[in-house]
């Protein structure tokens, strides 16, 4: 049985494009199959629901059950934090989620070994865990898990440069009480090719915070995934992209409130420039009977600056019980409004100026959220740097 | 001193019917001090031409001219207008999320003035005139117009003004949307940049009470497009008691819904 959202969509200016309207899929996303084994998913040919708006054609190396080379790591850990391999039966016992689709467990059944990043119990940390990996233009995978102990209270920060065809699987195991804050930055070059699953998995009264930062790649991919292992929850998931000419960024998450009293909230919002940037963010959510007293939110929003480029943009809501505190989402997709660019220019303020303003602003919610100030800072600096290329 | 000359201007908007002429020669000169009151109906253009001086790209100049101290308006872009001393307090603001305002201020400020405004005086000049024009200092972490009330908007209009120092100052209805007191303030608010400034100011408004406030040296009666009488504040108080039926009388009225076909 599926209820509507009790709150209302919000409607965006008049004019503006709304590919809102949330429908329930013709398949529940609790039937969406998960496997250890490459052989149970077969080829992508971009028909599939959870492909379409992929770009499959140019995927087929990252779908080959073929070895790769890993990407350079470099990392800085706070004091308590270790990182070591462990094999992938223990990850198996970790409690991290299975793979979802063909990219990621084929990243599973091919990376060398599962990198375990561990932040101890009760640990505070004060500057964040960073990871830099960097392609150099080969096929790699990536398998990595990050347990963090109940109470602990830490921030990561996962860079992603260079080439690579790359596909991952990252499983985020967040303890009881624990306060996460994992961003990962995606700013390869402009050829890169990257799939994601990240899995979160939200302790009881953990509370977990994702957060997508994509500016760079050919094609980019994330599959993010919030569950709950016990009441109290709270999931955030923020997003911040910027797709130019030829890019393809699609971010899909799944949050899927099995748990009573949890809470998710997430925000999406990306700017597209140039012939042929296409974005796709598709936003599930699914509470299942048990999750009474759920309260959740997702947003999306689209800034168009030039003609050419293309959002997707799709929430899509379950709702299997009648107890919950609040279930909502608004999507819209907006072209740059002159009158903004009047309004400003009225003021003395140069058209570069301007437009730098406009859409500093679009971004600013969630920019301002973030909360680690060295990711605030560059992806200001590099949105500036993305609007030199318009006008 | 500064004089803004507006010359026989003509200007057309593209609708879906077709082209359509809004100003059918403008002739009007505005000198630093002054106060002139433009009056009109509905719809007879007077956000156009204020929009025309300010360069909206919407609307397009058949012909006429515009200069301020001689210079060439119209060659200008929106934003150099701005720089070159020309204001326009709009009748519908804008708002612009995520940009605060006072980071919008202090741009805008810098922009004017080819130089950041020194941060101490800025600070002390900006608690100055919102406080003057009651306005909630907590405004100034909002986004431009985000949320605003009508009356936050014209205050905040206001603001700009006093705060930019414009040679020239075009206020399209300023006065809509308030009550009496913010009226009251706002027009206080004008009166202070004027005094402060010397700015010339040019009064778009439906209405006479604003001028009980902003007393008018001219004022200018604007029907279909064009100016139809000029006089002194003695004029405002006939258009009080008399209305614009007397300009509205037979052709220019029925002209008003002929929109001219691009191809006509
Ligand atoms: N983009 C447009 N398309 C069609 N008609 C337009 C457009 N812009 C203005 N007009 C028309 O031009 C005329 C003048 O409009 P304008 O806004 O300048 O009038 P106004 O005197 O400021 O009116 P008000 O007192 O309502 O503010 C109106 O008939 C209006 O409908
Ligand atoms: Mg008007």
């Amino acid at each position: 049985m599926s209820l509507l959202a009790n709150k209302p969509q919000s409607a965006e200016q008049p004019g503006h494009t709304d590919s809102a309207a949330a429908f329930v899929p013709d398949q529940s996303r609790a039937e969406r199959k998960t496997s250890y084994a490459v052989a149970d998913f077969p080829l992508p040919s971009g028909r599939e629901e959870e492909w379409r708006f992929t770009p499959v054609d140019r995927l087929q190396a990252l779908f080959a059950d073929t070895a790769g080379t890993a990407l350079r790591r470099d990392e800085s850990l706070p004091q308590g934090v270790t990182v070591s391999t462990v094999s992938h039966e223990d990850w198996q016992g970790s409690g991290a989620p299975k793979p979802a689709d063909r990219a990621a467990v084929v990243a599973t059944a091919q990376a060398e070994s599962v990198l375990v990043i561990d932040v101890p119990a009760e640990a505070e940390l004060t500057e964040p865990v960073r990871l830099t990996l960097t392609g150099e233009g080969a096929l790699s995978h990536g398998h990595t898990l990050v347990r963090v102990g109940n109470f602990a209270k830490a921030t990561i920060v996962l860079r992603h440069e260079g080439d690579a065809q790359y596909s991952e699987l990252l499983s985020v195991v967040v303890g009881d009480g624990a306060d996460v804050t994992l961003v990962s930055v995606q700013e390869w070059d402009d050829t890169a090719l990257h799939l994601g699953q990240h899995d979160v998995v939200v302790g009881r009264d953990a509370k977990v915070r994702h957060i997508a930062v994509t500016l760079g790649g050919g094609i980019v991919r994330l599959n993010t995934n919030a569950s709950y292992a016990g009441p109290g929850g709270s999931f955030e998931g923020l997003g911040v992209y910027f797709a130019d000419a030829g890019q393809h960024q699609e971010h899909r998450l799944f949050v899927d409130h099995e748990a009573p009293h949890c809470h998710s909230n997430v925000e999406y919002k990306g700017a597209l420039q140039g012939e042929t940037a296409h974005t796709v963010w598709v936003g599930d959510v699914l509470i299942r009977a048990a999750a009474e007293g759920t309260d959740t939110y997702e947003l999306n929003r689209n800034l168009i600056l030039t003609d050419g480029a293309r959002a997707d943009s799709v929430p899509n809501l379950e709702i299997e019980t009648g107890e919950i505190a609040g279930a909502g989402h608004a999507s819209a997709t907006g072209r740059f409004d002159d009158q903004q660019l009047f309004y400003l220019q009225a003021r003395g303020i140069d058209e570069d100026t301007a437009r730098r303003l406009v859409v500093r602003g679009f971004f600013a919610s969630i920019v301002g959220r973030i909360g680690v100030p060295e990711v605030e800072e560059r992806l200001m600096e590099a949105i500036d740097r993305e609007l030199e290329g318009v006008a | 001193m500064s004089t803004l000359e507006i010359r026989d201007l003509h200007v057309t908007v593209d609708t879906e019917q077709g082209t359509k002429e809004i100003l059918r020669g403008v002739t009007l000169t505005i000198n630093s001090g002054e106060t002139h009151a433009i009056m009109g109906p509905n719809g007879s253009g007077k956000s156009t031409l204020a929009y025309s001086i300010a360069g909206h790209p919407k609307y397009t100049i058949t012909s006429g001219t515009v200069t301020l101290d001689g210079e060439d308006v119209l060659e200008m872009s929106v934003d150099e207008r701005a720089r070159a001393g020309l204001f326009l307090a709009m009748q519908y603001p804008v708002e612009v999320p995520g940009v605060t305002v006072s980071n919008f201020l202090r741009t805008a400020k810098t922009a004017i003035d080819g130089e950041a405004p020194k941060l101490r005086t800025w600070v002390k000049d900006l608690k100055q005139s919102m406080a003057d024009l009651k306005m909630d200092p907590a405004v100034s972490d909002r986004g431009v117009n985000e949320g605003f009330s009508g009356g936050e908007k014209k205050r905040h209009e206001i603001l700009q003004m006093e705060l930019l120092k414009p040679k020239i100052a075009i206020l399209d209805e300023t006065d809509s949307g308030l009550d009496v007191d913010a009226l009251r303030i706002v027009s206080e608010g004008v009166n202070r940049a004027k005094e402060a400034t010397g700015s010339g100011v040019l009064l778009i408004t439906h209405y006479t009470r604003i001028l009980r406030y902003i007393k008018p040296d001219f004022v200018h009666v604007f029907v279909d497009g064009r100016i139809a009488e000029q006089g002194g504040p003695e004029l405002a108080d006939r258009l009080e008691a008399e209305g614009y039926d007397r300009f509205q009388a037979a052709p220019a009225a029925a002209t008003d819904e002929a929109a001219t076909p691009a191809n006509a």
